[in-house]
């Protein structure tokens, strides 16, 4: 039923959310501390560019990646600066591409769960003498947890499901770019509607089983903190 | 304000006299005939009292939102399979079908004289990428593909394709400079019968099979005279001029 292509794009996939949720968790980690605690006035405008990828359509925002990337852009320049060619058409493209896209769906929850906690416990646990860091890992991270999760189930979930964005800046390399979403969007576009059925048909009951077995080990905490 | 009354009433009683013989056309047009499409429509709502309005995409697209109710009267296709297909599914005015248009296949650079007759850099491999449609999905890159294959090429160059899903992303490729050579429709770097920026050849029709491009009238158009008109206005000799200016062959 499924093709080797279509395997092959089931596993990039998986490979492309993976990387890409684990990336935004450290990443994302700091700037949603930062947001949570700060009193600077940059917190409105950083709060601001974080959630910005929420408004463009991905498309357009995969058009402005490709022209960003390309050989004349800032981010190309940058990159063959540093001996790495140009990121469009190849897998790291992608990574950094849906790293900006998905930030904001990890950045927020963990914002908002790091908000939660309030200045008390902090507080509590810098009268017995915590440090900083001590007091980030062994208070922060866990009251924080029912956030962490949330952010991983969003940022995995919104990666897996990304069209846009892959398809302005992939160029459909198989291996390389060719993700599910592509492939079954190649599928309809060719008007081979019973292979987009059962590749779509997949991706909805893997994502739904996933979710809910996550959402299933949250019932005790609020998801949305 | 009575004059302005007046006017109003005036402005009314023409506009609602002139809808009785004007239709609105509504054109679903594959993306590489956008331009051309565009001087067209504007030529025949100067030479008729019809109003078009055109949306441009994928023909896979207007496909399957034709066979799912979508309100077009016209379907400019980019190929010839897709309006075959409408036709025996009985999305159409039977009979309705022809060429409107045959693509010519470019091989184009942004850089200035980079492409030559003798297609010497891509022979030698010289270039990053070489972005073309995709074959699954666009008569375009299907003919890429043979051109690639007649000139002992395809195995060679394979691992430096990139594919659009269309033409117009194969275009923006090439346009980004993310890929240094590209296979384009000739429409698509042409104005006015002359290709406008960087450097191109247009590969000889012995190379690939035509690009036939099909246009049908739809079910829904059954009462549409601006629809017909359209169509009819296609064969016109204004309407074959732009055709060819943008590069186009026309029969």
């Amino acid at each position: 039923m499924l093709t080797e292509a279509d395997l092959a794009a089931i596993w990039l996939t998986l490979k492309l959310a993976t990387t890409v949720t684990a990336l935004l968790l450290v990443i994302g980690t700091p700037i949603a501390w930062w947001l949570a605690r700060t009193r600077s006035w940059l917190k409105a405008p950083v709060g601001a560019i974080v959630a910005l990828p929420l408004v463009l359509p991905p498309t357009v925002l995969g058009f402005y990646l490709l022209i960003a990337m390309g050989p004349n852009g800032f981010i190309g320049e940058f990159t063959q600066q540093l001996g790495l060619g140009t990121l469009p058409f190849t897998f790291s493209g992608l990574v950094v591409g849906s790293v900006f896209y998905s930030l904001p769906f990890v950045v927020q929850p963990l914002q908002n769960a790091m908000q939660a906690i309030g200045e008390r416990p902090m507080e509590v646990a810098a009268t017995l003498r915590a440090g900083p860091w001590d007091r980030f890992f062994t208070v922060v991270l866990p009251l924080a947890r029912p956030g962490f999760i949330t952010a991983t189930i969003l940022g995995f979930a919104h990666t897996m499901g990304e069209f846009g964005v892959v398809l302005m800046i992939g160029g459909n390399i198989p291996d390389q770019t060719r993700v599910v979403s592509v492939q079954i969007y190649d599928h309809v576009e060719a008007l081979e509607y019973a292979q987009a059925h059962t590749l779509a048909g997949i991706m909805v009951i893997f994502s739904f089983a996933v979710l809910l077995a996550l959402y299933g080990s949250q019932r005790k905490t609020s998801l949305w903190s | 304000m009575k004059l302005l009354k007046g006017v109003m009433m005036l402005t009314l009683g023409f506009s609602i006299s002139s809808t009785v013989l004007a239709d609105v056309v509504h054109v679903a047009v594959a993306s590489n005939f956008t331009a051309a499409m565009k001087d067209i429509a504007a030529q025949f709502e100067k030479d008729s009292e019809h109003t078009v309005i055109l949306s441009f995409g994928s023909s896979g697209k207007f496909f399957a939102q034709i066979q799912n109710g979508a309100p077009f009267e016209v379907f400019l296709s980019a190929d010839q399979a897709k309006p075959i297909a409408l036709e025996k599914a009985g999305f159409i005015v039977p009979n309705s079908r022809f060429t409107y248009a045959t693509g010519t296949l470019a091989l184009w650079s942004t850089k200035a004289d980079f492409v030559d007759k003798n297609y010497t850099n891509l022979k030698k491999g010289n270039f990053n990428k070489l972005a073309l449609a995709n074959p699954k999905l666009a008569p375009y890159g299907v003919a890429a593909e043979e051109v690639l294959t007649a000139l002992n090429l395809k195995n060679s160059t394979q691992p430096k394709w990139v594919m659009g899903e269309n033409i117009s992303q194969t275009y923006q490729f090439v346009a980004t400079d993310n890929a240094d050579l590209g296979f384009v429709a000739l429409s698509q770097i042409m104005d006015n019968g002359i290709v406008t920026k960087g450097s191109s050849w247009i590969i000889p029709s012995e190379l690939y099979s035509p690009i036939r491009q099909d246009a049908v009238l739809l079910k829904t158009a059954q009462n549409n005279d601006g629809a017909k008109a359209l169509l009819k206005y296609l064969h016109s000799d204004t309407a074959q001029h732009i055709i060819y200016d943008y590069g186009y062959k026309t029969e």
